[in-house]
């Protein structure tokens, strides 16, 4: 059903749908960043589409390619019971100038989702009514989902204690092991206090 | 007088009819507060459930003095961190934390809250040591009841020994970017240098 959609939009705009292909009979047009909105459009308004929900979207980054982000929007009719899913490249080597129009206006439920795509990949999305971080907090600097971001960059907003020459040792010190024969405060006294043996 | 254990009591001299007992002062205030632990708790992932079950009748925290909630900082004496602090929640719980009355402890409940788990990454604070003095670590993801009522034990142990000291864990560093090791680069392309 949806090849037959596939290809509907592909004799709609054939310049804009760059390639096709489909996977575990879920079709997916590959389209130009220009005609994203477009054709977007035309998928919701054009009865034999009728896409009526906007179930995702996201990005994907491939550090290897160029245009570096792959923006993926998964669309899902419940008229129809259909679904299709469309990829629009963007991005250069150094994941600048990755801009792609807004669905917003479309659906709603494309103003959270861009925001998140925004935050997580950089992504940005033009005539988004309110792009800001959705997931991460307003100081964060860079885009964590990115490939080059580094895996243990991380950006305290509470400053860390550092205190020296304290490790933590398995959670549970020499002294402090099992719930019976513990010692009291009676021995203590008794036996001039235990040594803590985790500081020597 | 017949509830003061040989723990804080030394001397225990029977009069006519009337009996008196002889303590120190810390010892018997220890004794007061391991007994009358009122909780805080900072629940903010799955290990809630078991929270939940902990603070069920089934286990019953009351045998222990432990059971009653004050959701205001200022009442509590042990704050319950049970689950993943993310470091948009650091800033809340240093404040949460920061707002409770002396004397308080902390109980780091989980694997999450005690090191951070599996969550090694841009989003999650390692360990809630690295932010707030930490008293006892409960291992477990999440942690069994038991588990809990042991912590729970080793907490009194600690309040009853007058040990105030936390233990603090070191940021770890990354084996991808230690230059030491050295096993894996990070490249944006095959072409480009690594990043540091």
């Amino acid at each position: 059903m949806s090849k037959a959609l596939a290809t509907l939009v592909k004799t709609q705009f054939p310049e804009a749908v760059l390639e096709t292909h489909a996977q575990f009979g879920d079709d997916t047009l590959v389209l130009a960043p220009d005609a994203w909105k477009k054709v977007a459009r035309f998928l919701r308004d054009t009865p034999q589409a009728s896409m009526d929900m906007l179930m995702d979207l996201t990005a994907v980054d491939f550090p290897d390619r160029e245009p570096r982000f792959e923006v993926v929007a998964h669309f899902y009719s419940l008229e129809k019971g259909h679904r299709l899913r469309l990829k629009a490249r963007v991005g250069d080597a150094e994941g600048d100038g990755a801009e792609i129009d807004t669905l917003t206006d479309l659906w709603a439920s494309a103003n959270w989702l861009e925001r998140e795509c925004w935050d997580m990949f950089g992504v940005v999305f033009k005539g988004h009514p309110d792009l800001r971080r959705i997931l991460m907090y307003p100081e964060f600097e860079g885009h964590p989902l990115r490939k080059d971001y580094p895996a243990d960059k991380i950006q305290p907003l509470v400053p860390y204690l550092d205190i020296e020459n304290i490790e933590k040792l398995p959670p549970f010190g020499p002294d402090e092991g099992m719930s019976f024969g513990r010692q009291t405060h009676a021995e203590r006294e008794d036996e001039g206090g235990i040594e803590d043996k985790r500081d020597s | 007088m017949g509830e003061l254990t040989p723990t804080t009591t030394q001397i225990l001299e029977p009069g006519e009819g009337q009996g008196f007992a002889t303590t120190r002062l810390e010892p018997l205030l220890a004794w007061a507060q391991k007994y009358s632990l009122f909780m805080y708790p900072f629940v903010t992932a799955c290990c809630g459930m078991e929270f939940m079950a902990v603070t069920s009748p089934r286990y019953d925290l009351g045998r222990f003095g432990a059971e009653a909630p004050r959701f205001s900082p200022r009442q509590s004496d042990l704050l319950w961190v049970v689950g993943t602090i993310v470091q948009r929640q650091a800033p809340i719980l240093k404040r949460i934390y920061e707002q409770m009355a002396e004397p308080k402890w902390v109980m780091a409940f989980g694997t999450c809250a005690s090191c951070g788990g599996f969550y090694d990454n841009y989003a999650c604070v390692a360990g809630i040591d690295k932010i707030i003095p930490c008293d006892v670590y409960i291992p477990g993801c999440p942690p069994r009841p038991e588990a809990v009522l042991d912590g729970l034990l080793l907490l009194q142990d600690k309040i009853q020994r007058g040990d105030k000291r936390p233990r603090i864990v070191k940021p770890r560093t990354d084996p991808v970017t230690n230059p030491k090791h050295g096993i894996v680069e990070l490249r944006r392309s095959r072409n480009s240098r690594p990043i540091v």
